[in-house]
């Protein structure tokens, strides 16, 4: 038994056009973890998921979850993973309460089951009222919290969360961290991407970062706060921006990689 | 997945084809009833009695099952190429079923399901419009719901590999218009294979559809141009074709996946 949700080796993927997306990624998520992955636009965090969630097939390299290998045993390996995609992708002609029974019948949940949970989980995110109309009258954080509840719908032990807040107000944001911070209380481990650096440094306990397609740095959130302390303010720098630590360590990495 | 969770996924993506081509009836059904009222009308009432008699029976009764016929292929196919086009292109709802757990095959079988629940009851719907242009006897129906189920089948199936395939939306008009449409005018909907002068009695029997129209009208007239078991066996093994490349396609991801 692994005590590990995720783990990655020498993961590959050159896309049909010749484009290089990741060059031979390794990467371990420890189970109950809060992993923040990390990296600018194009770094390839949305292939990756891709390849771990079976939405792409890589080019080479092995993934593991929950110790089950998801290319020989790919069907095992999707019912343990719940994805919340960075793109809206739901139906916009169906109700959020049908959205969310069906995706639960797609992992072989029945509807006798699947009804009463999605209502639960509606309501424990704010759309309870929302259930009976076409999600395309749904506004856009009512959207993100909807992709949300589709992806635990079935239960997953290892959630994705792919830039799940973007677009999202802050009110709600903090709302959707409480939620979901509540699921790893309750053993679920999450892997979320985000270009808002200060969540992830408030809430991963690990952290990869990602720049063009290889893992520039990985380790414990303090671990690699510690390991690039921030550089003082240079001549002229005074009155300019300045983001969090975290963010700090990040365009160093992701603009002049080691 | 057991058995059990299989046939809820199954049933899911059934049950959500089916409520969707109730609630746009008026695109999904209507078309048919009008269009093979109109065909009746000329053929049957107008021009029918000027032709006379075709193989021992009058000419509108003669063209009822190719009418009918018509309308299952054209619907079975429409509805698995634009299910599954719409599925992948309009906002990749498909990523819902790819990530969950359910095998190939069972999602191919749901969509071909969809495909053959519409091409049955239009094939049905026809049936009964044909009842107030002239009456119908039955010589075998054993013969009448096989070919109607299979046929469905065999098109439902070439609609899913055709949606599948298709990169745009003319990806999914262009075999209706260029490729079945013709198969099925050339394959003996309007005549009969003696009928034709020279040549062309031979070349339509290389139309699949020729063998579709005759084995399902040997079901009404007792009459065919080929023996009945050839066209059962022509359909099986397109069936049985059709089937092996959706399943390879949805398998290894080949216009679904990255």
């Amino acid at each position: 038994m692994t005590d590990l949700a995720l783990e990655i080796n020498n993961l590959e993927k050159t896309y049909a056009g010749g484009t290089r997306a990741l060059n031979g990624v390794s990467l371990a998520v420890p189970q109950g973890d809060f992993f923040a992955l990390l990296g600018p636009n194009g770094a390839g965090k949305t292939t990756l998921i891709g390849i771990v969630t079976g939405l792409v097939n890589s080019t080479a390299g092995t993934v593991s979850v929950f110790g089950i290998d998801a290319a020989r045993s790919p069907e095992q390996s999707r019912a343990t993973i719940g994805l919340v995609p960075q793109e809206v992708n739901v139906n916009p002609f169906e109700k959020p309460l049908d959205i969310l029974v069906n995706q639960a019948g797609y992992y072989g949940i029945s509807r006798a089951v699947a009804v009463p949970r999605a209502k639960q989980i509606l309501k424990d995110l704010g759309l309870h009222d929302k259930g009976g109309m076409p999600s395309s009258q749904l506004s856009g954080g009512m959207k993100r919290r909807l992709m949300i509840a589709r992806g635990i719908i079935h239960e997953p032990k290892l959630l994705i969360l792919d830039e799940p807040t973007a677009g999202v107000d802050v009110e709600l944001r903090r709302s959707m961290w409480d939620y979901l911070t509540g699921l790893t209380k309750k053993g679920v481990t999450i892997i979320l991407t985000t270009h808002y650096l200060e969540e992830a440094e408030q809430l991963a306990k690990h952290v990869a970062i990602i720049n063009k397609g290889d893992i520039v740095e990985q380790g414990t959130m303090e671990e690699v706060l510690a390991k690039h302390p921030s550089t003082p303010l240079g001549a002229g720098d005074e009155g300019k921006y300045r983001g969090g630590k975290l963010e700090e360590v990040f365009l160093k990495l992701t603009q002049n990689p080691t | 997945m057991t058995y059990y969770q299989k046939w809820i996924s199954f049933y899911t993506i059934v049950r959500k084809d089916v409520l969707r081509m109730f609630r746009i009836w008026a695109q999904t059904f209507l078309p048919s009833v009008v269009t093979s009222a109109l065909y009746f009308l000329v053929f049957g009432a107008f021009l029918g009695s000027k032709i006379g008699e075709v193989q021992g029976v009058p000419y509108v009764m003669f063209v009822v099952p190719g009418l009918v016929m018509l309308a299952v292929i054209t619907n079975a196919y429409a509805n698995t190429s634009f299910v599954m086009f719409s599925a992948k292109f309009f906002g990749r709802n498909i990523d819902e079923i790819l990530v969950s757990p359910t095998p190939p095959w069972v999602l191919v079988s749901g969509y071909v399901a969809g495909g053959v629940i519409r091409g049955v009851l239009i094939g049905l719907i026809v049936l009964s419009v044909s009842l107030f242009f002239t009456h119908l006897t039955i010589h075998s129906l054993f013969v009448v719901v096989a070919f109607l189920v299979l046929t469905s089948i065999v098109f439902a199936l070439a609609g899913l590999v055709n949606g599948v395939y298709a990169k745009s939306i003319d990806g999914i008009n262009i075999v209706p218009t260029f490729v079945l449409t013709p198969l099925v005018y050339l394959g003996g909907v309007f005549y009969s294979a003696d009928a034709l002068p020279g040549i062309w009695g031979t070349i339509t029997k290389f139309d699949p559809v020729f063998y579709v129209i005759n084995g399902f009208r040997y079901g009404f007239l007792g009459t065919s141009d080929v023996p009945l078991l050839l066209s059962f066996g022509v359909l099986a093994a397109f069936a049985l074709v059709f089937f092996g490349i959706a399943w390879y396609l949805i398998r290894t991801g080949l216009g679904l996946r990255q």
